[in-house]
């Protein structure tokens, strides 16, 4: 009975405390980043459009090259494909942009990206990456509907094509309805479709939150076998629990 | 001092001569007897009673895997964040000794709670335990204090500001705030003068404080006994053949065995945490903490990790607002005191203490009222053993009164905790306010409620 009331309350309190419900978040709604970190050759392809598109100006300076044996890529492939000039095979994914640099360039330093996964989170990038849009008021002439007058210009583009945003019907009170997908038209193709521009950004937000973590498959792994050894471990000291208990009454 | 005994263990075996050898030099056979295999606990003990050896468990587990991440921690504002990273990624195992450590850091607290609540809800904390009970207070804030020290080293944004709000707190006090606030950190602001003494203060000075309450705690409990969920002394009915309580068992091998289980079921809620949600959805380690600490960059929420939330929603909730509402608490909770009490000289205490109190509440900050609520809902506990007046210890024989401001405490510290997280919004903090003023009333009208409310007779024996 008490428990039940005690439910009750607990209920009632968090139902009528206004907007508990509600996160911190503003701004955009997040599409969901349908990524798998066990796929090697979704995490693979990533690491290659990481290294085509961002590394340029984002380092990944926790991350060495050779870390990427982990997803399944030799330390030749490793050599030939991803690794800049002069780079050896044990260095850190290190930008050739200084911080300096990036202050003058576009306004704040861009920022490492090691733990980037960890800190905005898959969700948060995969939508960013995909929510640029043309915006001639901007510096860069780009803006994003994640991350409002970002420094970042769209660096896929190429991929994306051009695209402008609707502006959002202004609801009964005069604001925006909060939440609402927001709406692109395309100004000009690019060489890639709307589904695989999705899984180009799929792939590299998978690698992304590789990266920020990568030890988490293994963790996963050895975790299977923590908890079957410990499920063990209680089924005996139950059994020599009551064994001992027997005999008090 | 046992010149005159014979030794205990047999000559012939070579290991009963070597701990013959060490009883007459040190009581290890006396120590173990009195201490454990013949340290008679009540035999009632419930699921409750696994928090006590559980948080030894997780104090032993902080210590062990703190020592293997100093190994390679640089405690160095420059280094710190990375060191951290490397300690995932380089070192061996060094991902599951930090993950151990982090994910122990929220499991000390889940543990303290709950065995705190196992002792509010059968009177553990009544005569003749009310030593035990400080100690474990002190053990508490100890805890509090080693946990925000802690939270600092892997300066993220999280440690970095979180710091920050918790040591300007300090600047709030009058006079002297602004200069000790400088004082704690060793510079204007939290800087690397602040993350080396931290790091001290985490890995040598609480930890050693720690580990002397425990004992203290430890001691004093095995001086009155242990407590049972029948609130009932087995120490008053023992066998008059043995010597020993009848509802008593050997410590060892009953409860070492029962808490091995207990341990065992623990280790698996633990390591699902451990290994499949590290993070727990960014309560146990913030998704902003991933983010280097950047002096110039104030995140635009700072939340505190989950533990303290209850405590730092109190302190948010003491807005402008409520300070005359405090006023009218004290003046109420002053004039039934001096109604209740007999000794003239208290009488003029509590008199005295309420006017300065009500002279404050209208001269000082609202900032400054907001800390102290928050020192005092962390340190009415230590209270409680003089605040309950009931006839009974136990929950089971205590009466609806007192059922129901323990459900409503419980509800506050949970609703207080959730709010916590929670960036403010004028609704949140109206909530905040009226479950702060239900905490509160929990304690200090404690020795009213408990004393009026109805109560069963407590039996002799334990009822299992």
């Amino acid at each position: 009975m008490m428990q039940k009331l005690f439910a009750a309350a607990v209920f009632a309190a968090v139902a009528l405390a206004p907007n508990f419900a509600a996160a911190a978040e503003e701004g955009v709604k997040l599409d969901p980043a349908p990524i798998d970190v066990a796929n090697r050759a979704s995490v693979q392809a990533g690491a290659r459009t990481f290294v085509n598109y961002c590394l340029g100006c984002h380092s990944l300076s926790l991350v060495r090259y050779n870390s990427l044996t982990q997803i399944g890529l030799s330390e030749e492939q490793i050599k030939d494909n991803l690794l800049f000039a002069g780079d050896k095979v044990g260095d850190p994914m290190a930008s050739a942009m200084t911080k300096k640099d990036g202050k003058v360039w576009f306004g704040t330093a861009p920022p490492d990206l090691s733990v980037i996964g960890r800190s905005r989170g898959a969700d948060w990038l995969y939508t960013y990456l995909r929510g640029f849009y043309r915006d001639p008021t901007t510096q860069t002439g780009w803006n994003n509907v994640a991350f409002p007058n970002v420094g970042m210009p769209h660096v896929m583009w190429r991929l994306q094509g051009e695209r402008s945003l609707v502006k959002p019907e202004a609801g009964k009170d005069g604001h925006a309805a909060a939440g609402a997908a927001p709406k692109f038209v395309q100004m000009s193709a690019g060489t890639q479709t709307a589904n695989e521009f999705d899984a180009t950004v799929r792939d590299l937000v998978a690698f992304l939150a590789w990266a920020s973590d990568p030890t988490q498959l293994k963790r996963k792994q050895i975790g299977v076998i923590v908890l079957l050894a410990l499920t063990l471990l209680a089924f005996v000291s139950w059994l020599l629990y009551k064994e001992y208990w027997k005999d008090v009454h | 001092m046992a010149e005159a005994k014979a030794p205990a263990y047999d000559n012939a075996s070579a290991l009963g001569r070597a701990l013959n050898w060490v009883d007459e030099r040190f009581p290890l056979t006396v120590l173990w007897k009195s201490q454990v295999a013949e340290y008679y606990a009540p035999k009632n003990f419930n699921f409750w009673y696994f928090f006590g050896s559980l948080a030894l468990l997780v104090l032993v587990n902080q210590i062990v895997t703190g020592i293997f991440l100093t190994m390679n921690y640089k405690p160095d504002a420059t280094l710190a964040f990375a060191s951290v990273e490397y300690i995932m990624r380089e070192v061996p195992w060094g991902w599951l000794i930090r993950y151990m450590h982090s994910t122990g850091a929220s499991a000390f607290f889940i543990v303290v709670y709950l065995h705190m609540l196992r002792g509010i809800m059968y009177g553990s904390y009544r005569k003749p335990r009310e030593l035990t009970w400080l100690f474990g207070v002190g053990i508490f804030l100890t805890l509090m204090g080693e946990a925000f020290f802690g939270y600092l080293l892997p300066w993220g944004q999280m440690s970095f500001w979180g710091a920050q709000v918790i040591v300007n707190l300090f600047g709030a006090i009058p006079v002297i705030g602004p200069d000790l606030a400088v004082w704690i950190r060793g510079d204007y602001v939290v800087s690397d003068a602040t993350l080396n003494r931290f790091f001290a203060l985490h890995v040598i000075a609480f930890p050693l404080v720690l580990i002397g309450l425990v004992a203290a705690h430890l001691i004093a409990l095995h001086e009155t006994g242990s407590n049972n969920p029948d609130g009932v002394e087995i120490k008053k009915i023992k066998d008059p053949k043995t010597g020993h309580p009848k509802d008593g068992i050997p410590f060892h091998p009953y409860y070492t065995v029962k808490d091995i289980f207990g341990a065992a079921i623990f280790l698996i809620l633990f390591s699902v945490i451990l290994f499949f949600a590290p993070e727990l959805g960014g309560y146990f380690l913030e998704h902003n903490n991933f983010i280097p600490a950047d002096p110039l960059k104030t995140p635009p929420h700072i939340a505190p990790v989950w533990y303290f939330t209850p405590f730092y929603s109190i302190l948010r909730a003491t807005t402008e607002a409520v300070i005359p509402i405090l006023a009218v608490a004290v003046v109420v909770l002053a004039v039934m005191t001096v109604l209740t009490i007999r000794s003239k000289t208290w009488k003029m205490i509590v008199l005295g203490g309420a006017a300065v109190a009500i002279v404050g509440l209208f001269t000082l900050d609202a900032k400054l009222w907001g800390v102290v609520l928050m020192g005092v809902s962390v340190l009415a506990f230590a209270a409680l053993p003089w605040l309950d007046r009931s006839p009974v210890k136990s929950i089971r024989y205590k009466g609806p009164i007192f059922k129901t401001m323990l459900a409503l405490f419980i509800l506050s510290f949970l609703v207080l905790g959730y709010l916590g997280i929670l960036p403010p919004t004028p609704g949140r903090t109206l909530v905040a306010q009226v479950f702060m003023f239900v905490y509160f009333a929990f304690f200090f009208l404690m020795p009213w409620y408990s004393a009026m409310d109805s109560w069963k007779p407590v039996p002799e024996r334990v009822t299992g």
